[in-house]
C-alpha cells in the first residue's frame, strides 16, 4: 500500500449530482455525450473535472447551465444544486448562482460592443441599481479581477485587449452575476503559461475572498495540481475516479487516470520517448458493455470486457474498477 | 482617432465621386447625337434660330471652357433653364425632390423597421410557423411586380377598407382650399412648422401606400441577410457566453447578436435608396406622387440634357450622402469596419 488513506470530509454540499446522462439525437442515432457522471461539490472548493476532448466535461457543464443544445434529453438520479432541482430551475440558477467562464476569451466576448456596455448588460440583468451606480460596480469588478485601468477599459472593445485581459474581463463578467458558483470551462488554454498562472492565481484568491466555488473544467493536469482541492476524471461520458486532487495526482486509482499522469511530458525520464495511451475513446453513439476503458487498459482481464466495474471506496477516493487496489 | 481619420477618407472620396459623375454626365451629353441647339430653338427651327440658339447657349466655346463653366453653375446651384418647358431647372427641384427625398427616406425608414426585426425573430424561431411566414413573406415582398403589389395595397386599404388615400401628396381640401405655405417642401415638415397636425396626419396618411410598396422588395432582402446572418452569429460562443451569463432572450437578440448582424441589410437599404430617388418611376405615375422620377423619364425622352445633368448631380449627391450616413452608422455598430 503506497498511498495513505485519506479520510473523508464533512463539508457543506453545494453540487450533488448522480448519474447524469446527456443524449443527443443524430441522424446517426443518440449520441451518448454524457453517460453516466458523479459530481459531489462542496461549498468554497475549486473542483477539477479532469478529461480530454469529447469524454464530456464541456457538455456537463452546459447541463449544469441548462444550455445543452436543442432536443438534448437530460437525465440524472440526483441533480441539486443548493437543495435546488437543477433539472427544473437551471434556466432560473443560471446567471443568478451559476455562471460560466467560457473558454477562449476572445471568441466569449462580444466583438462589436464595448467592454463597459458588456459588463452593464450583465449588471442591468441582474441589478435595479442606477446607471452611474452600474458603471462603478463594473468599474470595480474590472479592478477586482487586477486589470489595470479599469475606469479606462470600459470604452475599450475586445479586440484592443490582450488574451489576458481577455479573460479577466470575462471572470469580471461572470462576477457580475453575482454567482457564487462558477464553472470555468478551460480558463487557460487560450492562454500562454505565465498569463494562465495569474489567472489561475486570481480564480483562487476570488475563491478565498468571495467564498466562491468552481467547477475547473480542464485537461490539464498542471491546471489540477495549481489550484484544485479535488477532482473527478472523466472517461467517455463517465466519472472513472474522483478524490482529492492530492490524491489522484500522486496515487491515481483507475488505470486511465494512472494513464494520464504518465502521459504528461514530465512523468516521462529525460530522453525517453513520452508514454501515450493506445487505441482511442469508444464511439459515443455506441453502448458501452463492462469497463469503458478496458480495450486500452494495460491490465484489463476478461471480466472488464463484460461487467461494469464495481466502485471501489477509500475514505473520499473513489473509484470504479474490477482491480481491488486499483491501478498496478 | 481611426474613426475620424475613416470620416475624413470617407468624405473625400464622395467629393470625388460628385465631381466625377459632373464630368461623366457632360462629355456624355457632348456625345449624344443631338443637337441642343435645335431642341431649344422649339418646334421646327430655322437655320437662323439654331444659330440663335448656338449663340445664347454659348456652344461654341471651347470644350474645357464649357465644363468649367458647367461645373461653376452647378456648384452654385444654377442649373440653367429647361430646353423644353423653358423653366427654371432649379424651381422645379425644388417641388420635386423634397417630394422624392419624403418618399424615399419614409420608405427607406420602413424598410428598416420591417426587414430587420422580421429577419431578427425569423432566426431565434428558425424552423417555426413564424419563419416559414416570414420567409414566405420576404420571397413574396421581393417577387411581386412593384405595379402589382402597388394596385393591390391601394385596392385593399384604398377601396375597400377606405382608411387610406389612393393617390396624392395632399387631400384636395388642404391643397387647394387652403395650401401649405412652402418652406421646406417635406409635406410633414412644412405642416409641423406651420403647427397644423391635420396635414402632417393627412400627409402621413398619403405616403403610407407608396412608401410601403418601394419598401417591399428591400424589405424582403433585408429579411433574408438579417436572418442569414442572424443564424451564423446565434452559433456564436459569445452568444451562448451573454446567455450562461444569465442575459434576457430579448436583449441578446438585439443587443448582442443583431450589431453583429445588421450589416448586409444595412447596405442594401441604403442601396434601396438611391433606387426610389430616380428609379421609382412607376410608383409615382400609380400614386400621382409629383416626384424626381417622373421629371428627369420626361427630360430624358424629350433628350433636356440641362435638366438630366441637374437631376443627375443632385440625386448623386443626395446618393453619395446617404451612403456616408450608412458607411458611418456601420462603423458606429461594429467599430472593425473603420479598421480595415
Amino acid at each position: 500500500m503506497r498511498c495513505a488513506t485519506v479520510k473523508g470530509t464533512s463539508a457543506v454540499t453545494l453540487l450533488d449530482l448522480q448519474g447524469l446522462s446527456v443524449t443527443i439525437p443524430s441522424p446517426a442515432g443518440p449520441v451518448r455525450a454524457v453517460r453516466s457522471i458523479d459530481l459531489r461539490i462542496a461549498k468554497g472548493e475549486i473542483h477539477g473535472l479532469i478529461g480530454e476532448s469529447g469524454c464530456g466535461k464541456t457538455m456537463t457543464g452546459m447541463a449544469l447551465l441548462g444550455l445543452t443544445p436543442a432536443g438534448a434529453q437530460v437525465a440524472a438520479r440526483v441533480f441539486q444544486f443548493d437543495g435546488i432541482d437543477l433539472s427544473t430551475s437551471a434556466a432560473v440558477l443560471r446567471g443568478r448562482r451559476i455562471a460560466l467562464i467560457s473558454q477562449d476569451p476572445a471568441a466569449a466576448l462580444n466583438p462589436v460592443l464595448t467592454i463597459g456596455r458588456q459588463m452593464d448588460n450583465v449588471l442591468r440583468t441582474h441589478s435595479p441599481h442606477s446607471e452611474a451606480d452600474r458603471r462603478a460596480g463594473a468599474v470595480a469588478l474590472l479592478a477586482a479581477t487586477g486589470l489595470p485601468d479599469a475606469d479606462k477599459l470600459m470604452t475599450s472593445y475586445p479586440h484592443q485587449l490582450s488574451g489576458g485581459m481577455q479573460q479577466r474581463v470575462v471572470i469580471a463578467q461572470a462576477l457580475a452575476t453575482g454567482a457564487d458558483f462558477l464553472i470555468a470551462d478551460e480558463p487557460t488554454t487560450a492562454l500562454d503559461v505565465a498569463v494562465g498562472a495569474q489567472v489561475l492565481a486570481l480564480l483562487r484568491q476570488l475563491v478565498a475572498d468571495r467564498g466562491l466555488t468552481i467547477l475547473m473544467i480542464t485537461h490539464d493536469m498542471d491546471v489540477v495540481a495549481a489550484v484544485c482541492d479535488r477532482a473527478t476524471v472523466l472517461y467517455a461520458g463517465l466519472s472513472v475516479e474522483t478524490g482529492p486532487a492530492s490524491a489522484i495526482l500522486t496515487c491515481p486509482r483507475h488505470p486511465y487516470a494512472a494513464a494520464l499522469l504518465a502521459a504528461l511530458p514530465d512523468a516521462a525520464p529525460h530522453g525517453q520517448r513520452l508514454a501515450a495511451i493506445d487505441g482511442q475513446i469508444p464511439p459515443s453513439t455506441k453502448p458501452i458493455s463492462g469497463c469503458a476503458f478496458a480495450p486500452r487498459c494495460p491490465a484489463a482481464m476478461t471480466l472488464c470486457h463484460t461487467v461494469s466495474p464495481p466502485v471501489r471506496v477509500q475514505g473520499d477516493h473513489l473509484w470504479a474498477c474490477h482491480l481491488a487496489e486499483g491501478a498496478p | 482617432m481611426d474613426l475620424v481619420r475613416y470620416t475624413l477618407r470617407r468624405v473625400l472620396l464622395s467629393a470625388f465621386v460628385v465631381v466625377g459623375v459632373a464630368f461623366l454626365v457632360f462629355v456624355v451629353a457632348q456625345v449624344v447625337p443631338s443637337d441642343p441647339a435645335a431642341l431649344y430653338a422649339g418646334p421646327r427651327p430655322t437655320a437662323e434660330q439654331i444659330a440663335k440658339a448656338r449663340v445664347t447657349l454659348d456652344l461654341d466655346a471651347p470644350l474645357p471652357q464649357r465644363f468649367v463653366r458647367f461645373a461653376t453653375a452647378m456648384g452654385t446651384g444654377d442649373f440653367g433653364v429647361s430646353y423644353k418647358s423653358r423653366r427654371l431647372i432649379s424651381q422645379d427641384l425644388a417641388v420635386y425632390l423634397p417630394a422624392t427625398l419624403e418618399l424615399a427616406l419614409f420608405s427607406t425608414l420602413l424598410a428598416l423597421l420591417m426587414g430587420i426585426p422580421a429577419g431578427v425573430i425569423a432566426a431565434a424561431r428558425r424552423g417555426s410557423w413564424l419563419d416559414r411566414m416570414g420567409s414566405l413573406g420576404s420571397i413574396l415582398s421581393v417577387a411581386m411586380p412593384t405595379f402589382f403589389f402597388a394596385m393591390l395595397l391601394q385596392l385593399v386599404f384604398s377601396q375597400w377598407l377606405g382608411i387610406l388615400p389612393l393617390s396624392g401628396r395632399l387631400s384636395q381640401q388642404i391643397s387647394i382650399s387652403d395650401p401649405l405655405p412652402f418652406v421646406t417642401g417635406f409635406n410633414l415638415i412644412d405642416g409641423a412648422i406651420a403647427g397644423r397636425l391635420a396635414v402632417v396626419l393627412d400627409a402621413l396618411a398619403h405616403l403610407i401606400l407608396p412608401a410601403l410598396t418601394l419598401a417591399a422588395y428591400p424589405a424582403g432582402i433585408a429579411m433574408r441577410l438579417t436572418r442569414a446572418a442572424m443564424v451564423e452569429i446565434l452559433a456564436r460562443r459569445h452568444i451562448i457566453a451573454a446567455r450562461a451569463l444569465g442575459l434576457s432572450a430579448t436583449r441578446i437578440l438585439f443587443g448582442h447578436a443583431l450589431p453583429n448582424a445588421v450589416g448586409p441589410a444595412l447596405t442594401v437599404i441604403g442601396l434601396s435608396f438611391a433606387y426610389a430617388l430616380t428609379g421609382a418611376v412607376l410608383v409615382e405615375i400609380i400614386f400621382a406622387w409629383p416626384g424626381l422620377g417622373r421629371y428627369v423619364s420626361e427630360a430624358i425622352l424629350s433628350k433636356d440634357f440641362p435638366v438630366i445633368a441637374a437631376t443627375t448631380l443632385v440625386v448623386t449627391l443626395c446618393y453619395v450622402v446617404m451612403n456616408l450616413v450608412i458607411d458611418l452608422t456601420q462603423t458606429l455598430v461594429d467599430p472593425r469596419v473603420a479598421l480595415t
